[in-house]
Order: C-alpha cells, then sequence, then structure tokens
C-alpha cells in the first residue's frame, strides 16, 4: 500500500518510505511506511502493541535512540527536512513546530516542578516573552485544555493532579508554542473513559484550530472519535489506510476487521470478539468477520445468590486522623452462574469492594455472604477451607505472581492447596496443570517460562488457570483486561465468557470501561464515590440509564 | 493468539533468558574465582602449597628479601612469609564467613521480628537499630571488645555485631514490601495459611538477595578482622593471621616492605576477588527475579 493519500491541502509532515530498526544487525521493525499528516486533519496510527507505531512517532523526532537506525526518502516538516538535522538544530524544531503527548504523563512532567513551571518552559526557551507575560500564557493555556482553577493549578506538581488533569497539563505544554503538528502517542490509555473522552475533545479542538494531529493509539475505537484518516500498522507496515468512515464501515483487510471486532462496546453479550482460536491470523474474510451471535443464553437470573454484600461501609483512616469513606453502605447480589459488572471511575471504590468480596480487608460495617455462608467478616481461619470457593483475577497479573516461580509451578502449587513436594496431594497434579493449560487456551510449552517472560495476553492467562485451578463458583475480576490491546483484550473477554458456559461460574466484573462491562454483565452495578449509584439488568442500563452519572459513562465509552 | 505465535515468543524469550544467565565471563571474574580457588585450598591443604613449618624461627635467615627459595622473604624471626600467608589463610576466611555469618544471623533475627511481629517490636527494634547506626561500624566492634577482651573469638563476633544492624534493617525491608505484595494477596486469596504462605513465598524471595548480601560482606569482614588483629585486638602474634603480621611487620616497613605488603596484597585480593563474584551472583539473581 502506497501513501496515505493527502487530502490535497499542502501537508504538513511528509513520511515517505520510512525503515527503522535497531542494532547493527537488527532487522527494520518499520518498514517502508508512508503517510503525510495536513493542517487542521489527525490522522491515527492503529496497530497492537509491537506493530511499530512508537517508533514511527519517535524516528519523526529523531528520538528513536542511540542504537537504532533509520532511512527514509522523506521525513519533511513544512518542507522542511528532518532528516539530516543537528541535535541543536533538533532542539528547535522540537516544542516549537511539533508537540509531542505521551501516555504516561506521570513520566513525562518533572516530579520536583510545579507544572506551571513545567509549561512556561518551552515559553522561555523559544520565545523572549517577560516573565509576566509568560505567566499570562501558561493561565490561558491551562484554561484552554480545560483544566479547572489554573490559578491553583500552576502551583501544583505532577504528583498532585490526577490522571486527567496531569494528562491536560502535558497537552497544555505540547500546544503552549501552537506547533503545526501535534504527535499524541496513546494519550488516553491510562485514563477512565469519561477523562478520555474530554482529552479527545480537547485534541479535536486543536484540529479544528488549524493544528497537524498525529494520533497513535491500539483502539480504533478511541481514534475514531478524532481521526479524519487512520493507517492501519502491523509489523511495522501499514497494510490498509483511507478515511475513517470508509475503513471502519468497510475494512478492506481481515487484520482491520479483527481490530473493528474486538472493540466490545455496543456488542450483546455472548456475542465473540475475537477470531476462534486455531484460526490462522488474517485467514479467510468470512472467518474474520464478526462472528454471529451465540444462541441467547438464559439471561433470566437464576435465584440462587452466590455472593451477597449487604450495606457494607469501609472507612480509611488518613495519616493526621481523617477518615474518608471509601465504601459506603454498598449492596450487590451476584446471582449463581450470572456476571455482575461493577463499573465506575478510579477511586470510586470499586477495588475496595473487590478486596471486601475476596475477604481481604475487613468492612466496618455491613457484611458479606457466599452462597449465604457468612464470609466477611469472618476469621481468616474460618474463611479459609471456603476460599477455594471464590478466585480472582487482577489488573496487574504480573505482579500477583511469585516473581521465582515458573508457570509450572504456580499452577501446581494452586491446583494442590500449596501441597508440598512429594506429598500425595501431589500425584495427578501434571495432568490437572495440563488440563488448565488447555482451558485457557495456552500450550504446554509455558510450562518451564516465567511470567515476566510471557506476553500480557499470556500472563492474564495464566492467572486465569491459576484461579480456576481450584474449582471455585466465583471468581472476582478486577479489571482483568484494562492493562491489554484490544485485541488481545477481546480473547481474554472470550475466554472468561467460555468458561462461565463451561464452568457455570459466576463473575464479579469490575472494569472503569463500561463498554467492556455491558458486553461481558448480566446486570451492571454503577459505582460512585463510594456508593452504588444504580443497579439493573444491562439492557434497562443501556437502554433508559437513570442516573447522570451513569449516562456519562455511557456517552463517554469508546464506541466504533 | 495463534499457537505458532506463543511457541515463538516463549522461545525468543528463552532464548534471551539463557543467555542472561550465560552471559560469559569477564577477565576480571576468570581471575577472581582462580584467586578463591587458590585461597580455598591454601585453607584446606596449606601444607600442599607451602611445606614450610610457618611458626619455625631460623633466626640466621631473617630479612632475607623475596628470592627463588623464598618467594615472599622472610621476617625478623626468619620464619618463611609465604608459608605464613598460606597458613593464615584458613583463619582469615573462617573469620571473615563467620563473622558474617553472626552479622547474617543477627540481622535476621532482629529484621524478621521487626518485620512480622507487629508494629510494637518493629518500632522498638527501629529505634534500636538507629542507635547503632549511630557508630561507626568499628567502634562497635571496639566497644564490644573493650567490655569481653581481645582475642580471636570476641573479634569475630565483634565485627559479627558491628555488620548487624545494616543487615536487619535491609531484611525488614525484605519482608515489609513482600508481606505486601500481590503475590502474597494471591495465596491469601488461594486460601493458603499464614505458614504456608512464609515458607513458600515470603522467606524465599527474603532469603535469596540477602545470601548474595552475605557474600559480599565477607570480603568486608576480613579487612574489619585484619583491621582489629592490626590493632592487637584479634588474633596476636606470632599467629599467622593477616592483619597480626601487618601489624608486626608495621616496625620494619622502611626496610624490609615484604613483612607488610604480602599480607596486605592477600587482604586485598581476597576482599576484591569475594567481591566480584558476589556481584556476578547479585546479577543473576536479580536476572532471575
Amino acid at each position: 500500500m502506497s501513501a496515505a493519500g493527502a487530502t490535497g491541502a499542502d501537508p504538513v509532515l511528509r513520511v515517505e518510505n520510512l525503515t527503522v530498526g535497531f542494532g547493527a544487525s537488527g532487522a527494520a521493525v518499520v518498514e517502508g511506511v508512508s503517510f503525510t499528516v495536513a493542517a487542521g486533519e489527525c490522522l491515527a496510527l492503529v496497530g497492537e502493541s509491537g506493530s511499530g507505531k512508537s517508533v514511527t512517532a519517535r524516528s519523526i523526532l529523531g528520538l528513536a535512540g542511540a542504537r537504532s537506525w533509520q532511512r527514509a526518502d522523506a521525513v519533511e516538516l513544512s518542507e522542511r527536512d528532518l532528516r539530516s538535522l543537528s541535535e541543536r538544530e533538533w532542539r528547535s524544531v522540537r516544542g516549537r513546530n511539533v508537540g509531542l503527548i505521551l501516555q504516561d504523563a506521570l513520566a513525562s512532567l518533572d516530579p520536583l516542578r510545579p507544572v506551571g513551571r513545567e509549561i512556561a518552559d518551552a515559553l522561555r526557551l523559544h520565545t523572549r516573552l517577560s516573565p509576566a507575560a509568560r505567566a499570562a500564557r501558561v493561565h490561558e493555556l491551562l484554561r484552554s485544555v480545560g483544566m479547572p482553577e489554573p490559578e491553583l493549578r500552576v502551583k501544583q506538581r505532577s504528583g498532585e493532579l490526577s490522571g486527567g488533569l496531569r494528562q491536560r497539563a502535558l497537552i497544555a505544554s505540547a500546544i503552549a508554542l501552537d506547533p503545526g503538528l501535534l504527535i499524541a502517542d496513546e494519550p488516553t490509555t491510562a485514563l477512565d473513559t469519561t477523562v478520555q473522552a474530554r482529552i479527545l475533545d480537547l485534541l479535536a479542538e486543536q484540529k479544528e484550530s488549524g493544528t497537524a494531529v498525529l494520533l497513535i493509539s491500539h483502539d480504533l475505537a478511541v481514534v475514531s472519535r478524532v481521526a479524519d484518516r487512520v493507517a492501519v500498522l502491523r509489523e511495522g507496515r501499514i497494510i490498509e489506510t483511507g478515511p475513517t468512515d470508509r475503513v471502519l464501515r468497510n475494512p478492506e483487510e481481515p487484520y482491520t476487521r479483527r481490530l473493528i471486532g474486538a472493540v466490545p462496546t455496543g456488542r450483546p453479550r455472548g456475542e465473540r470478539l475475537s477470531v476462534p482460536v486455531g484460526s490462522a491470523p488474517g485467514g479467510s474474510a468470512q472467518r474474520a468477520r464478526p462472528a454471529a451471535p451465540v444462541p441467547a443464553r438464559a439471561t433470566t437470573p437464576r435465584d440462587a445468590v452466590a455472593l451477597s454484600v449487604r450495606n457494607v461501609t469501609v472507612r480509611f483512616r488518613g495519616p493526621n486522623g481523617s477518615t474518608r469513606l471509601a465504601v459506603d453502605s454498598a449492596s450487590v447480589d451476584l446471582h449463581t452462574g450470572t456476571t455482575l459488572g461493577l463499573v465506575g471511575e478510579s477511586g470510586s471504590g470499586k477495588t475496595t469492594l473487590a478486596r471486601l468480596a475476596l475477604g481481604l480487608i475487613a468492612p466496618d460495617a455491613g457484611e458479606v455472604r457466599v452462597g449465604g455462608e457468612p464470609w466477611n467478616p469472618l476469621a481468616e481461619k474460618h474463611r479459609r477451607p471456603v476460599r477455594a470457593r471464590v478466585g480472582a483475577v487482577y489488573q496487574d497479573s504480573l505482579a500477583s505472581f511469585d516473581p521465582r516461580l515458573s508457570v509450572e509451578a504456580i499452577l501446581t502449587d494452586a491446583a494442590t492447596g500449596g501441597a508440598r513436594r512429594g506429598s500425595p496431594a501431589r500425584s495427578g497434579a501434571a495432568d490437572r496443570v495440563r488440563e488448565l493449560l488447555d482451558s485457557v487456551g495456552l500450550p504446554a510449552g509455558v510450562l518451564p517460562a516465567r511470567p515476566l517472560n510471557l506476553s500480557g495476553g499470556q500472563r492474564q492467562r495464566v492467572a486465569i488457570a491459576r484461579a480456576l485451578a481450584p474449582r471455585p463458583d466465583i471468581l472476582i475480576c478486577d479489571e482483568p483486561v484494562s492493562a491489554l490491546d484490544v485485541s488481545v483484550q477481546a480473547q481474554v473477554l472470550d475466554l472468561l465468557d467460555e468458561l462461565q458456559e463451561r464452568h457455570g461460574l459466576s463473575y464479579l466484573f469490575i472494569s472503569h470501561d463500561l463498554g467492556v462491562v455491558a458486553h461481558m454483565a448480566d446486570r451492571i452495578a454503577v459505582m460512585s464515590e463510594g456508593r452504588i449509584v444504580e443497579m439493573a439488568d444491562t439492557d434497562r442500563i443501556l437502554a433508559a440509564p437513570q442516573h447522570p452519572f451513569t449516562r456519562r459513562l455511557l456517552d463517554a465509552s469508546p464506541r466504533l | 493468539m495463534s499457537d505458532l505465535e506463543v511457541s515463538t515468543r516463549i522461545a525468543r524469550s528463552a532464548t534471551s533468558r539463557r543467555a542472561g544467565t550465560r552471559r560469559s565471563a569477564t577477565v576480571g571474574e576468570v581471575v577472581a574465582a582462580l584467586v578463591i580457588v587458590f585461597l580455598l585450598l591454601s585453607a584446606l591443604l596449606p601444607g600442599a602449597i607451602a611445606p614450610l613449618d610457618p611458626l619455625a624461627i631460623r633466626p640466621l635467615e631473617a630479612f632475607s628479601p623475596p628470592s627463588p627459595g623464598s618467594w615472599f622473604g622472610t621476617d625478623e624471626s626468619g620464619r618463611d612469609i609465604f608459608s605464613r600467608v598460606v597458613h593464615g589463610t584458613a583463619s582469615s576466611l573462617l573469620i571473615g564467613v563467620s563473622a558474617t555469618a553472626i552479622g547474617l544471623g543477627l540481622g535476621l533475627i532482629l529484621g524478621t521480628a521487626a518485620g512480622m511481629l507487629g508494629p510494637v517490636v518493629d518500632f522498638s527494634v527501629n529505634r534500636m537499630l538507629e542507635v547503632l547506626f549511630a557508630f561507626p561500624g568499628l567502634l562497635l566492634a571496639l566497644f564490644f571488645i573493650v567490655i569481653f577482651g581481645p582475642g580471636v573469638v570476641t573479634a569475630t563476633i565483634a565485627v559479627g555485631i558491628s555488620t548487624a544492624p545494616g543487615y536487619a534493617r535491609i531484611i525488614r525491608g525484605q519482608l515489609v514490601s513482600i508481606r505486601r505484595s500481590a503475590y502474597v494477596e494471591a495465596a491469601t486469596v488461594l486460601g493458603r495459611s499464614r505458614w504456608q504462605i512464609l515458607y513458600r513465598h515470603i522467606l524465599p524471595n527474603t532469603l535469596a538477595p540477602i545470601f548474595v548480601l552475605g557474600t559480599l560482606g565477607v570480603g568486608q569482614a576480613i579487612v574489619w578482622a585484619a583491621s582489629l588483629s592490626y590493632l592487637g585486638l584479634g588474633a596476636v602474634p606470632p599467629a599467622a593471621e593477616w592483619g597480626a603480621m601487618l601489624a608486626a611487620g608495621r616496625t620494619y616497613i622502611s626496610t624490609a616492605w615484604w613483612l607488610t605488603f604480602f599480607p596486605g596484597l592477600f587482604i586485598v585480593l581476597t576482599a576484591t576477588a569475594i567481591t566480584v563474584l558476589g556481584r556476578r551472583l547479585q546479577q543473576r539473581v536479580r536476572e532471575q527475579g
């Protein structure tokens, strides 16, 4: 596929046949990539982790790193050749002509300096504004990115700001000099959906005001809100490009179709998101089409309650004696064999509720019951025999594995109730471990590996296998897919769905993304500031959300 | 994810891991390993390497400089310095290893108590460690010797005690962070008892890095023990101990440099070799973790 065609206007950025690799003998990780971005236009580079998106962006800025090499027929910014710039010339280009927004605003901002000064830096280095004029401009910038109380914020350090505000500060510093080109590399990946929506609106505003925007993301649904054109990157090559509408509605490549199929928002419960395991990647077009809906399952919740949370309250005590209500008399019921989705923003108390349900912290008031029996508060000694019934899958599965243990040791331990080597309880463990691997779709080859050496999706599969090992009835899944690429997320969600069918599991499924929760859950509980503000069947929540917060979440959820 | 993709990924990670642990040794590490082998032989079979009696006095041969017959020369009583250095290896190594073991042992007790027995014990142990930290390590050792009198055993214990606070603090920190780790939480969720968690997750993850640290500590302990002997507070002449030999040779340093040079060289070589290998071990543990 040749250049991602310009729309006619003179391009602000023109990249032609860019090839980038690492190490002297290293193979190219980006190969023959060509595209242009015009003023007032947003081009989205979309692909999975490792597809070369970020490397492409960094190469354009000359930031690919000392060990990299690159070739290109052209890399031009407003007709200026960027290929042969000296380090000194680069410094005048970066910031003034190109603004860069990275995913991790916490790492991009100096933790020891107030954000106001961080933003003023660009102005100090590149303009002759007086200090007073600079301060005024910083306020103006912060206001333009929708920062509440800018007078207060300029004095705060990045650690004192929330993720969304931090990202705004970063955008403010990127647009401080009104650069012609803005490069945003996964600018919203770590953010809540409502915050994400606001940041995307902000990028759209920049675009409207005539800036060329190069947006990089693994999530097609996210970019479709802003991008005029999309270029799909796979293994370092652009495999498909075109106007956003056309690519989304009528994708040419099976791979693009797979990416589109992976977006959970607006997809009914039970519909597969990923291509079935076994069919080759990029296989026949028919196979890659979003699969037909699975025959409708019995959606009426069975009467038995697997897990019931009754009026629980949790207070956290601050160091100065203050207390904060993390969970405020919350009640939810998880019916046997169904999924209860719990959705809310970061800090709303979702994880605290999960820890309550897992019996890891005791409530200050109220109680949790498992299968009608007391569970929390209860002495760990009495809870331990019942522990096998409740499993957990965490967001950061790597941290949840003992770093010394191999996959085999982890699963054997989980399957044998922690029996020591040589104990009779270990006989037959090898077969059970194989069976577990099979059920999560991993080959036996992963057994000797440590989780550190597996990919994010593989780790999450191992985590699920471990949770299944004691044959639980209930799984508490706390943001199990939010650290994953959309396409990998699709596979893990499908796997969870499949396992629920097969083993009759009950899930408490927690996520900040209403789109994901709506796809997975029979019932949804919406949590805000420690309270359950709304709880109803998924269809009801989607069709007629009652609480304004639910409506906001629904609007913010990225969809195609 | 297709199976093919999975298996290639694993293959790749497996090779990189192998490459990580089997990184070929540097020249320094090979030399260090050779030095350690030589020291171990000297400690176990001193007679095979240096057949002369390290304590035999030959006044006629006093102060002979290094020569083919006597590689490191002789001291003021005509004793062969090479033999004395070789025969002194065992006691120097033993002092270093036992002092480190004492330090690690005390550190383990204090650190584990602070890390595991609740906030009251934690608070008390921490304040105590802070007081101990206020003294330089060697001063602490001297203080102990003042109370219990000089000698090899007290010097060893003294060095052990003075290194203990450092170990205790590291062990405590390690324990606290591992106790709060997500994998300990995961083990709780799986229904493991406190003992199972302690035995299977907390202890191994705490101890692996600590023992590496201990290896690095042996070199330091040897230097400290030699320092105490040099001050006349550890091994006393005519014992063939490197620190004591340094002290004895000090008087003649302007006329007979070999009396002090060779024992000093062995102290430096031993400490360096152990440290170099300890670092390698540390790197390996870190790569695996």
